[in-house]
């Protein structure tokens, strides 16, 4: 508040405050990759693709999973599975009060939602990270609902579908969200087993814990364009090597030349796309629409 | 870049017979000093360090002289032991970490100099290079063949830099999930020692896939079918550790550590300033007794009094007769029940509530 805010009388205060708020915010946005300012309700229609350059924003774990499911028979799978606070961690803030923080910013319990269901009638468990969740970080609950994901998978022989999004595993619940890469490693054996196809979405961005386990051991391992996909974070490299770091380094486009990911996929496409692989794995076809 | 090879060194292989030199003998690093054992004092150490240095000093003296204070050497000896009793018994989480980083601290190859015999280094992924910084071979336990892997930390400068300080690059998890597959088709028991500060963040890493190299390891390790014993000797970091971790018993030395990010690392996200190490440490719970207490591992092996790097032989002793007995457990069962409790075992990891 400046000087002269302080100076007005409460009531003026309190009309300024509200006339903020009548201001339709966030009608525009501006592409951080272009520049170019962009009405909102097209880029939402576009799948938070700009329309002009084509860049990938972020999107919603909800948004993803309902642009790719079919309408019909969904079903959440673990959302009965809560976090917990086992070390009663706490650093500037108690670990309680970030994860209340983070669940009233993005209305999930936490960093990744599980849904079965179809795409273009195959059927599929779909899993999609909250980046906006304590950046995605996988801890017990995350690393719970995938495997129940997989078992449900299972059960109504779907094939596994993961949109990751996500800085890594969850600090604030120490070892086991390092266990965390080891049990979602492990299911994996399991689906294998019963030879249903994985195929892991990697979105922007797919780092650390989260990389090294699940994330890179899809039958199928595509990429949005433009992804930052990697271990260590770009600046831990660079503060490690002292070298500036090589143009379009743990993009998608880079792991792709370097033979880390099958494909890259364009958002707009992704349904189409991942229900035909799905299809053809499970030997079934899909739908038209 | 550096390439691997740019980094190897002459002479720094280290052959079965030196080794196993060290069997009965002081570590070779050590019997080099002056007395059999120079210790590298810890700064919460030092008042152990000034009363060893005032023993040494006396010792010149009874050399030299008639009389006799060797009563007087005995009292302060047990001065010392006893005030080292005292610091270890109330170490924090921090401090607990500088005694699992101690520059003594007995590595893999010094476990497998002491604890195996016959030990054949078996080198390469055959794909792209030999990572110094993961060993591993086939050698005797107790007279059984094994396979051995661990991660490799130098002991002086030179060694330091060429087994890149323990930090694992890409081939390292590869040629530990050669050998792994080695193990599975030979039946042979696998010991695996993990020591690493974690994975190594370079460019030649990430181009090289890191992260699938270690996601790869997580899945083979989980089905793996041949009994698997996990040892932490000293720095457990992360990703990096978890990639020789996964397994049917987790054992861990009573000053070891495992973390899912260093403390510094925590502390620079979480506390913007690495200063708060020890803090994270503190709240992180990268301590043996705490991980035990959370199930996380499965047993503690003691230490010597001081740590590991105080008495290497009564060290191997210790960590010998623990893995014996995780393996005679392991072995006692058929192998499907024990892949069976390995998988239960991983998906028994976490905490949360159901609403």
């Amino acid at each position: 508040m400046s000087w002269f805010q302080k100076l007005l009388p409460p009531k003026i205060q309190r009309r300024a405050r509200e006339n903020k708020k009548s201001v339709p915010e966030g009608l525009w946005s501006k592409c951080p990759a272009c520049n170019e300012v962009l009405y909102k309700a097209d880029l939402e229609n576009n799948l938070e693709v700009c329309p002009k350059c084509g860049h990938h924003h972020r999107i919603t774990a909800r948004k993803r999973l309902d642009v790719f499911l079919d309408a019909e028979a969904r079903r959440e799978i673990g959302a009965e599975v809560q976090p917990l606070d086992p070390l009663k961690f706490k650093d500037s803030k108690k670990y309680p009060e970030r994860l209340k923080e983070a669940q009233a910013a993005t209305a999930e319990s936490d960093a990744l939602v599980v849904m079965g269901g179809t795409v273009k009638g195959v059927p599929v468990v779909a899993a999609a990270f909250e980046f906006k969740f304590m950046g995605g970080s996988m801890g017990s609950v995350a690393g719970e609902r995938f495997v129940r994901g997989i078992d449900a998978a299972i059960v109504s022989r779907s094939g596994l579908v993961c949109f990751a999004a996500s800085g890594g595993a969850r600090m604030q619940e120490g070892l086991f969200s390092l266990m965390q890469m080891a049990k979602t490693s492990a299911s994996l054996t399991r689906l294998a087993r019963e030879r249903l196809p994985f195929i892991s979405v990697l979105t922007d961005p797919t780092m650390g814990g989260v990389s090294a386990s699940f994330a890179m051991l899809g039958d199928l391992i595509v990429a949005e364009p433009g992804a930052l996909i990697g271990f260590a974070g770009p600046r831990v490299i660079e503060q490690t090597v002292r070298e500036t770091l090589p143009e379009g380094f743990q993009r998608s486009e880079f792991l792709l030349e370097k033979g880390a990911v099958d494909r890259i996929v364009d958002r707009r496409k992704l349904r189409d796309e991942l229900a035909a692989s799905l299809a053809m794995l499970m030997g079934c076809s899909a739908r038209a629409a | 870049m550096k390439s691997p090879t740019d980094m190897r060194m002459p002479n720094t292989a280290i052959t079965t017979t030196d080794r196993r030199a060290v069997r009965v003998k002081m570590p070779a690093c050590l019997a080099r000093s002056a007395f059999p054992m120079k210790i590298t004092f810890l700064e919460f150490e030092q008042p152990v360090a000034e009363l060893e240095s005032k023993i040494e000093e006396l010792r010149f003296v009874q050399d030299d002289s008639a009389l006799d204070i060797s009563e007087e050497i005995q009292r302060l000896q047990k001065k010392s032991r006893t005030l080292t009793k005292e610091i270890y018994a109330k170490l924090s989480a921090w401090q607990i970490s500088q005694v699992a980083r101690h520059p003594q601290r007995p590595y893999t190859l010094d476990y497998i100099g002491g604890l195996f015999t016959e030990f054949q280094e078996l080198h390469g992924d055959r794909g792209f290079a030999d990572d110094p910084a993961i060993v591993g071979g086939i050698a005797r336990f107790n007279g059984a063949p094994v396979m051995v892997i661990g991660h490799q930390k130098g002991r002086d400068i030179k060694e330091r830099q060429y087994r890149n300080f323990g930090m694992p690059r890409p081939e390292g998890y590869r040629k530990a999930l050669r050998l792994m597959r080695l193990a599975e088709k030979f039946s042979l028991p696998l010991f695996t020692f993990i020591d690493t500060p974690g994975a190594y963040p370079g460019i030649g890493a990430e181009e090289r896939g890191q992260s699938e190299a270690i996601a790869r390891n997580l899945y083979v390790m989980a089905e793996l079918k041949t009994p698997v014993i996990c040892s932490v000797i000293g720095e457990g970091g992360s990703g990096g550790a978890l990639a020789i971790g996964v397994g049917d018993r987790t054992l861990i030395l009573q000053y070891s550590t495992y973390s899912v990010i260093s403390p510094e690392g925590c502390a620079s996200i979480l506390w913007k300033s690495a200063e708060q190490a020890p803090e994270a440490a503190e709240t992180l719970g990268i301590t043996a007794p705490r991980l035990l207490g959370l199930g996380l591992v499965d047993r503690v092996v003691d230490e010597p009094l001081g740590g590991a790097h105080r008495d290497w032989p009564a060290m191997f002793g210790a960590l010998s007769g623990a893995l014996a007995e995780a393996a005679a457990e392991v072995k006692a069962r058929p192998l499907d029940e024990v892949l069976n409790a390995r998988y239960e075992k991983l998906m028994r990891y976490g905490r949360f509530k159901e609403a």
